[in-house]
């Protein structure tokens, strides 16, 4: 238990995905622009993370010991099915689902985090329960990054920035200020 | 040429299927060929890596052995490989037992830490640290094997009770060591993964003069000329 | 002649005015991630050429049988395969810096760059082009992960490519090489990329300013 817990708060907030691992970066700069908008891509990647991290254990136990060199295409090839089973399925099932997270879904799937997790997760050796916290544990930290960017993003709209350094690189210097203070939580980890 | 009128027009999902098949297949076997043409020379850079690993802790060690932990004792390793439940014994030129390397492996602050230790049980004495594998943070927790000062804490460090990590300088026992600044979690994580791996592998070690002795099997006889090779200087240099 | 001319055109542009990174803002996440030293920062760099070279090449020989539906789905196998050629040779050849690069070799395949160049341009041009086009970005690539790589290695370490510059009293700024350091060097390097520009069009307009009045002139002094 206690393993379970280490595993989703270091994922979450001390080696949190984007800001420690700079994976799903795209979505970070590009989609980040509105807080409400930021929120429902999170939980929409949220989700295709913890089906991922089903996808990947399934792999890993029964498919990847005969295969090992077939991990890195048959990741790719699954998990983009998957997906776009699940959006096929939403879209039939509940288009009101769709409208708000659907769009989302064809962009989640070219998101290094989720690779990333995959990989990560294998490499680590985690089983079902421990790679489902991490994906947990990913997307609530990719969500929280998203919807801070967000924020902070809204806020410097109406500030007085000189044109020239609006845009990507404005973004970048304000998520290595929040990766900085990110890294305050590593002291979370100092007693144990 | 037909192909590429149907191009044009829509083509037929037949022919969709059999695309991805053709390159599926494909990229299957560039894949197989280049696994196996890789094979060998990644299994040799694994068993040099662990040999030199086994040599840096244990010093005077020519010979290195794979151990289980089976029916109650130790008994020599069958197997090619190398896998978590598995200790070494280190012994000299004339096959005499020198001491076990042990193995530790679990979370760090990033990600897994594997390592290695050296310890003479007649002497209760741990030889040597090494980290097998780690992705702590570059500049921080890669200190942890980059910091000579801390690697050299392990060197001679007598295993009478669990080792400690204190801050750097305030060291007041013989059990405690110096962590590294601003590498404190890092440094914690190793010596907890050692404590562990002592307390799991401790009660299992042969008793003293019974330790298993030094074969050349079959078996041991391939890598033989390789393990015969002193270690190198650098290895040696570690203690200082 | 005049073919090769824009072929040379063609690479040119992925070095600076088509820089993926810079200008287009693509594959953040090799670019940061493995960017803490200048000898990662080339590997990376050197993996991403091959495997960009490779798939586009392959992609605009064969783009005539490639159905349109599933065309996603097979750059993405042309890419995985050259992808898991790098990871495993890199892991026979180089094992030291495989294992710094660890995570982040396989997640070239989610490198958004190298998809983007065949679907907009190896998938539309001749084998010639899309060569030097994979090239030219790769190039761009490289170039700027060397930057990043390397200013954060000679801040963050005190040293260049494993040796070191500063000598035993200087006192690593150990930020650089972290996370933060890699989101502030690229921000910072961005902005300069755009001060540059901004001036260069700037300048560019003062000259074309000062043509048109210089004509004016001669025109005046003709009446």
């Amino acid at each position: 238990m206690d393993d379970l817990l280490w595993i989703f708060i270091s994922t979450l907030l001390v080696n949190n995905f984007v800001l420690a691992y700079f994976l799903g970066l795209c979505p970070f700069l590009g989609v980040s622009g509105q807080l409400e908008t930021s929120f429902r891509l999170g939980l929409a990647t949220t989700f295709v993370l913890v089906v991922t991290a089903l996808c990947a254990w399934i792999l890993n136990t029964y498919v990847l010991i005969y295969a090992p060199y077939l991990r890195l295409i048959s990741f790719i090839v699954v998990i983009a099915s998957v997906v776009q089973f699940i959006e096929m399925s939403i879209k039939k099932l509940s288009p009101s689902l769709f409208k708000s997270l659907g769009i989302f879904l064809p962009l989640i799937t070219t998101n290094c985090a989720i690779l990333g997790l995959a990989i990560f997760a294998t490499n680590r050796g985690y089983g079902l329960l421990e790679g489902l916290v991490f994906a947990l544990g990913a997307g609530g930290g990719f969500t929280l990054a998203m919807v801070l960017m967000a924020g902070i993003r809204q806020e410097t709209e109406i500030m007085d920035v000189p044109a020239l350094i609006r845009g990507t690189a404005f973004n970048l210097i304000i998520a290595g200020i929040l990766s900085m203070a990110f890294m305050g939580f590593a002291g979370l980890f100092s007693a144990a | 040429m037909s192909q590429s009128k149907n191009y044009e027009q829509e083509p037929s999902s037949n022919r969709l299927v059999a695309s991805m098949a053709i390159a599926g297949f494909i990229s299957g076997v560039i894949i197989i060929a280049i696994y196996l043409a890789t094979f060998n020379t990644i299994k040799d850079n694994k068993a040099r890596e662990l040999r030199q690993a086994v040599f840096k802790v244990l010093p005077n060690v020519s010979y290195m052995q794979k151990l289980y932990f089976e029916n109650n004792t130790l008994v020599i390793a069958k197997s090619d490989g190398m896998d978590d439940d598995m200790i070494f014994a280190g012994y000299d030129k004339q096959g005499k037992f020198i001491g076990y390397a042990i193995q530790g492996k679990g979370a760090g602050f990033q990600d897994t830490i594997h390592l290695l230790f050296g310890y003479l049980p007649e002497k209760q004495l741990m030889t040597g640290m090494a980290i097998l594998e780690s992705r702590e943070t570059p500049g921080l927790g890669d200190k942890i094997f980059k910091d000579m000062h801390f690697v050299g804490e392990f060197v001679n460090h007598l295993m009478k009770q669990a080792i400690k990590a204190v801050k750097k300088g305030t060291k007041s026992h013989d059990y405690e060591i110096d962590a590294i600044t601003g590498a404190t979690i890092s440094s914690k994580a190793v010596v907890r993964l050692m404590n562990a791996a002592f307390n799991r592998w401790s009660p299992k070690l042969s008793p003293l003069g019974q330790e298993p002795v030094f074969q050349m099997s079959k078996q041991t006889q391939g890598s033989l000329d390789s393990s015969q090779i002193q270690p190198e200087s650098p290895n040696i240099q570690i203690g200082k | 002649m005049a073919t090769d001319a824009s072929a040379y055109e063609e690479m040119l542009k992925g070095l600076w005015r088509e820089n993926p990174t810079f200008v287009q803002v693509l594959g953040m996440c090799p670019m940061l991630a493995v960017t803490n030293s200048a000898t990662n920062a080339l590997v990376m760099g050197l993996a991403t050429l091959f495997v960009l070279v490779g798939s586009s090449l392959l992609v605009s020989s064969f783009k005539r049988w490639i159905p349109k539906q599933v065309r996603i789905s097979l750059y993405i196998i042309i890419i995985a395969t050259f992808v898991t050629v790098v990871d495993y040779s890199l892991l026979a050849l180089v094992p030291a810096i495989h294992k710094e690069l660890g995570a982040f070799i396989p997640l070239i395949v989610a490198n958004c760059m190298i998809l983007g160049r065949q679907e907009a341009f190896a998938s539309k041009h001749s084998i010639k082009y899309a060569v030097m086009d994979a090239i030219g970005m790769s190039l761009g690539f490289l170039i700027a992960l060397l930057a990043l790589g390397s200013v954060r290695e000679i801040l963050g370490s005190g040293s260049l490519f494993n040796v070191d510059l500063f000598g035993a009293n200087f006192e690593p700024w150990v930020i650089m090489i972290l996370p933060p350091g890699g989101f502030l060097t690229l921000g910072l390097l961005l902005l300069f990329f755009n001060w540059f520009t901004e001036r260069r069009k700037q300048f560019l307009l003062k000259v074309a300013q000062a043509d048109q009045s210089v004509a004016i002139v001669g025109v005046k002094d003709n009446g």
